[in-house]
């Protein structure tokens, strides 16, 4: 099975990166942008069949080391 | 005043810190290996700038884990002096030994350059040979130096005078202008500009030894 997790940077944080990259889709005359915002993905392969215990593991993992939860959500598919 | 200086791959002002310890402050150090489970005898822990583990996932993020990192922990747990410079200032925050996170720099630029620090407060281990209100000028060289918390914990850190410094000229985006704050119990420190780099006059500047010197004062006072 394989764990693929979203990690993005929170409303209420500033990012940077998701502002210059819409300023270069614009300058680029890409029209109808409202917004642009960068976040990180992970890929996660597994040993185990049982969805629910893997969900429950890498949602620890996503706590502890894999997203700030100062900074960062996440979101997790196991499939 | 036992120093310990912390070495993870990646770092890279560990040697700054050691050279200005031993040799322009005459104290005795050693370096702390990441590996090493213990401290021991060491009264004062600093965790120093570079790249540690390549910055992978974000600053901080893998160094927090290792086991230098856990006997630290204790350490700070058991009121033993933490500084964390740059770096090492985005370790402790993984470490949830101080709050909030450094994130990337507002204009997107590593920033290299020499900065005006006001000191907001003399009473801490870190400050207290400075005046409150007087102008350190120290450089930082960060990309990821901006620092963010929710208002509620800057108004916690307001109220319980816990930012030890500000930019005079935010250069990064930090939240309420923050270069350097300190734990409830005022023994870890962390701050993104390098006392390090500004402790000798040949260098450009010796302000930096005023945090040195503080960290001297508070362990003859203790």
């Amino acid at each position: 099975m394989k764990a693929k997790i979203i990690v993005m940077p929170k409303r209420a944080v500033l990012d940077p990166q998701g502002k210059t990259v819409k300023h270069a889709l614009e300058s680029m005359s890409f029209t109808g942008i409202k917004d642009v915002r960068v976040g990180k993905f992970i890929e996660v392969e597994l040993t185990g069949r049982n969805k629910a215990a893997l969900k429950k593991k890498m949602d620890a993992a996503c706590h502890k080391l894999l997203s700030n939860p100062v900074i960062e959500d996440y979101e997790i598919t196991i499939r | 005043m036992k120093f310990g200086v912390l070495q993870f791959p990646g770092s890279n002002c560990d040697q700054d810190a050691y050279h200005v310890l031993g040799q322009v402050l005459g104290q005795p150090v050693r370096y702390i290996w990441h590996k090493e489970h213990t401290l021991g005898d060491v009264e004062c822990v600093v965790v120093p700038g570079g790249f540690s583990y390549g910055d992978y996932l974000r600053t901080g993020a893998i160094a927090r884990f290792s086991p230098a990192m856990k006997a630290v922990a204790a350490h700070a747990r058991a009121g033993g002096l933490v500084i964390g410079i740059c770096n090492g200032f985005q370790i402790l925050c993984e470490a949830h030994l101080l709050p909030g996170a450094l994130i990337r720099n507002r204009g997107l630029q590593f920033i290299c350059d020499w900065v005006r620090l006001r000191v907001e407060t003399a009473d801490s281990p870190f400050t207290n040979r400075c005046r409150p209100g007087q102008i350190l000028r120290i450089p930082i060289a960060h990309g990821e130096g901006c620092y963010f918390a929710e208002p509620a914990v800057i108004r916690q850190l307001e109220r319980t005078d816990r930012i030890l410094l500000r930019y005079v000229d935010n250069p990064n985006g930090s939240v309420a202008d923050i270069a350097g704050i300190c734990n409830e119990t005022r023994n870890v420190f962390g701050l993104m500009p390098h006392p390090e780099r500004a402790s000798e006059t040949i260098l450009g500047g010796d302000d930096g030894r005023r945090i040195w010197e503080s960290i001297l004062h508070a362990s003859a006072h203790a």
